[in-house]
């Protein structure tokens, strides 16, 4: 059993290493914040680390068959105006129509209530994941490479998305905004569970930050059986020798298909929650492409190689998570707000060295080079 | 013949199967069967279609013509998996598993083990566990990666792998070149197992004693043809030797000039790397193009690498004209100062920059000799371009077109004028004329010999034994990291080469082959 336990250790080490990066470096957050290990602080936290923790495992699943998907922070963003169109709650419903070049299209109108809420929401994760199958298929069947085809139909998501919102606008029901961004007990005050005050079970978890519980139960609930099916070992096995992986008779067109729409699902879900935080759809590009580069850069400080067929999803999370938190040590401390770019590039190039210590013993030069 | 009583009772039956890659003949109208509970060995020379007939029964790659059933069924297989789910596994030369993926998720991967529908890890290990115990090999931890195992327990890995799909037709190709002997035993038992079991087995080596010590039959190829079929026993180690070599059609090669005292040049002393390098000591003279033969990866290639500056962690000495150098790169092995030039096996991608022009391509390795400063300078770029394409008679559109338009064999005469613009003392070869039409072959012989005229030491590894006879002046032999065997002047025969390179009995195999001779 220490064997497992060191053999683990040791293939995973830039997992580890993230994760207590990351709690080290939180720890001193909550240690130097006046009102440190508080729901508030936790809360606040939770919230702007959500959407980036979702674009960074949307990155993860393209990375572990060496490939990159540049589109992810378009998709966030074209889910985003779709969301504000269809989660404003109205009663009795939000009519939809289309102006397309003056001319007015009615595409009836989209359910309001708690019906139309839950619709609007799936309906918005579902185009996330629609995203994905595309750029899965122009990758599979068009035979081009992930970063092109991605950058390509990513500035497609971008167009629609500014096609939606050519300004920012839109709106997003108060009370989807209140009980998701907030803490466990807010949910439920919100729903109106546990009105009466009865379930005494609840009281010690009520401070836990929803956006946080919805990131581990995405976690649980999709890419841990993902990652136990056949289709994601054929996305590692793609990843790490695509040749090998055919020889052993892998499906490789369905692997990444499946890799590009799990990607566009956490992107989509991403876009969702940043279009319920802000309470608004904006089709902002410089947004879109900070969050598709820090999402890179999570997914490599998360401990997964990007030659593919090493880490996951969970390591990309962490990653996610220290990238943020080092944007919030600049709220805390006095430095330079316009030093964050600095730090965050030293902290990725250290964890990237630890990555590459493993070049150091291979005895035939040439294979460096392929 | 035994062919004919054989082709209505096998498990496996091919008839009448062709293969064409290009222009270049793989297989031609193959008939061959074989039966349940035998183990069939296949035998024949490097490129004599042996791996294309596996390939094809494995569904890797598609015949041209032919006919093949397994059991009552005609079959076609389109992929790797349609033969796996026909009970067809192949055990591959090159490795068929996942370096990043673990041993247990490695033996698994075509089907593994699921609970809910996800996959069951647990259920996996102890498959694994299974498996490898099955093998002699529960030394491995299943949750190790195969990248972090060793080569030899890889193949292990891979034979666990093959096993746990309960092949009916088993194909193991050279599945046993990078086991220890203790590993071989094992290897040996699970396939007497196999056999007892009916297993069909068919097994391609280019180890004689194993096939002697296992094979109930043996089917000879030579030129992408099937040559003979014959039952254990009947055929001498000497006849098969005879029947893998056959009669070719003689290519013409420039005379050889009278053997003379040469200087020597480049001096090799216990060169070890890794397990492919075994103590190696070679000279090489001014004027000599000396051969480097044996079966594929016996190591030739990785003497090459070394000599060049590529392998890390080599041990031993290397001398340039009496000094000892120790190139760490291939910069440094270039430098005049030792002066080595690699032309690489792969030309595509180690050779060339394919989408760059033919002239950039040319003057890639000697840019310091055409450079002012940190400058090119374009007039001696263009002047020395001239004269690489002049000298080998490359037939270009123009300079300035991308290497990539041109035929393998100019492509080839690219590589080797690069290297010949920075003026090495030592030239080495790797299998230069694999994939090049006849006429370039005869051009790039001569020009070997003329270079060698001209002071230059050739280092020529070739996979052709022919070739290896006709241009070299010595060949040294190589089996297993080690050189076995110099042969030159009226030793650098056919028959010694092969035998050398199965590293059986040469003096029994040559004897044999003159009786044959006189007979």
């Amino acid at each position: 059993m220490l064997d497992d336990l060191a053999i683990r250790l040791r293939q995973n080490i830039g997992f580890v290493t993230a994760v207590l990066l990351f709690a080290v470096f939180y720890l001193l957050y909550n240690l130097a914040h006046p009102k440190g290990f508080s729901s508030a602080v936790l809360v606040q936290n939770g919230d702007e680390i959500f959407a980036l923790a979702m674009l960074a495992m949307a990155q993860t699943v393209p990375v572990l068959m060496s490939g990159l998907d540049l589109s992810v922070g378009a998709v966030m963003t074209m889910v985003g105006c779709v969301a504000s169109y269809l989660l404003a709650g109205t009663i009795g419903g939000t009519p939809l129509h289309l102006e397309i070049f003056g001319l007015h299209l009615g595409l009836g109108t989209f359910p309001g209530g708690i019906t139309g809420i839950l619709l609007g929401m799936v309906a918005c994760v579902a185009i996330g994941t629609f995203a994905g199958f595309i750029n899965g298929c122009v990758v599979v069947y068009g035979r081009i490479q992930p970063i092109i085809a991605t950058l390509a139909t990513g500035a497609v998501y971008i167009g629609i998305a500014l096609f939606l919102r050519p300004t920012p606008g839109g709106k997003i029901d108060e009370d989807l905004n209140w009980a998701l961004t907030n803490s466990l007990g807010d949910f439920a005050a919100t729903v109106h569970i546990f009105d009466d005050g009865g379930a005494g079970w609840f009281a010690p978890f009520a401070w836990i930050p929803v956006p946080f519980v919805l990131l581990v139960l995405i976690a649980l609930l999709v890419w841990v059986p993902f990652r136990r099916s056949v289709t994601g070992r054929a996305v590692y096995a793609v990843g790490s020798a695509e040749g090998a992986a055919y020889m052993s008779g892998l499906p490789i067109a369905r692997a990444k298909i499946a890799a590009f729409m799990l990607g566009g699902f956490f992107a989509g879900c991403g876009g969702l929650f940043l279009a319920i935080q802000t309470s608004s759809g904006n089709a902002d590009i410089p947004q879109a492409g900070a969050y598709t580069l820090n999402s890179i850069a999570s997914v490599v400080i998360g401990g997964t190689s990007l030659l593919g067929g090493t880490g996951g999803a969970i390591g990309s999370i962490f990653g996610a998570m220290i990238l943020r938190v080092i944007s919030f040590f600049f709220r805390i401390f006095d430095i330079a707000p316009l030093l964050q770019p600095l730090f965050e590039g030293l902290i990725l190039l250290v964890a990237v060295s630890i990555g590459a210590l493993g070049m150091l013993r291979v005895r035939n030069t040439l294979e460096l080079f392929r | 013949m035994q062919d004919a009583v054989l082709g209505q009772r096998g498990f496996l039956t091919l008839s009448g199967i062709s293969k064409r890659y290009g222009g270049v003949r793989a297989l031609e109208d193959v008939d061959f069967a074989c039966e349940r509970g035998k183990i069939h060995a296949v035998l024949g020379e490097n490129g004599a279609g042996k791996s294309t007939l596996i390939k094809i029964i494995a569904g890797v790659v598609q015949a041209d013509a032919g006919n093949m059933r397994l059991g009552d069924a005609d079959v076609r297989f389109a992929t790797p998996a349609a033969a796996n789910a026909a009970g067809v596994v192949c055990i591959f030369q090159e490795l068929s598993l996942l370096p990043d993926l673990s041993v247990a998720d490695n033996i698994s991967i075509a089907s593994p083990p699921r609970r809910f529908g996800l996959i069951d890890a647990r259920a996996q290990r102890r498959r694994a566990e299974a498996l490898l115990a099955e093998i002699g090999c529960a030394d491995v931890n299943p949750l190790m990666r195969v990248r972090d195992l060793p080569l030899s327990r890889r193949q292990m890995v891979e034979i666990a792998k093959a096993l746990g799909q309960r092949p009916q037709l088993l194909i193991l190709d050279e599945a046993t070149s990078a086991l220890t002997s203790a590993d071989v035993e094992k290897v040996y038992a699970m396939l007497a197992k196999l056999k007892s079991e009916g297993v069909a087995i068919l097994y391609i080596s280019h180890r004689m004693h194993e096939v002697e010590a296992l094979a109930d039959r043996a089917s000879v190829f030579r030129n992408g043809r099937h040559i003979e079929t014959f039952d254990k026993g009947v055929r001498s180690t000497a006849d098969i030797v005879q029947l893998m070599i056959g009669r070719d059609i003689a290519t013409q090669y420039p005379a050889k000039p009278p053997r003379r005292p040469v200087k020597p040049v480049l001096a090799v002393e216990n060169l070890s790397w890794e397990k492919h390098l075994d103590r190696i000591s070679l000279g090489l003279g001014a004027g000599e193009i000396v051969g480097l033969g044996g079966l594929d990866g016996q190591g030739q290639k990785s003497l090459l690498l070394a000599l060049f500056g590529v392998l890390r962690g080599v041990t031993g000495r290397i001398t340039v004209e009496g000094r000892e150098v120790r190139p760490g790169s291939p910069a440094a092995a270039k430098s005049p100062a030792v002066g080595i030039a690699l032309v690489p096996e792969d030309r595509k991608t180690e050779g060339l920059m394919l989408p760059m022009s033919i002239a950039d391509n040319l003057a890639i390795a000697s840019l310091d000799a055409i450079s002012t400063g940190p400058f090119v300078n374009r007039a001696k770029e263009r002047a020395a371009v001239e004269r690489g394409i002049a000298r080998l008679q490359i037939k270009i559109g123009a300079p300035s077109d991308a290497v990539s338009t041109l035929s393998g064999g100019n492509q080839q005469k690219v590589v080797i004028a690069k290297w010949l613009m920075t003026e090495p003392r030592i030239i080495l070869l790797n299998d230069p004329t694999r994939g090049i039409d006849v006429g370039t072959k005869q051009e790039l012989y001569r020009l070997m010999r003329e270079l060698a005229d001209h002071g230059a030491a050739i280092l020529f590894y070739s996979t052709d034994y022919d070739e290896l006879i006709g241009c070299c002046d010595r060949v040294a032999i190589m089996y297993d990291g080690r050189i076995v065997r110099e042969l030159e002047g009226a030793e650098l025969t056919e028959t010694n080469i092969v035998a050398s390179a199965l590293n059986v009995d040469a003096a029994n195999a040559a004897r044999a082959a003159a009786g044959d001779a006189h007979a």
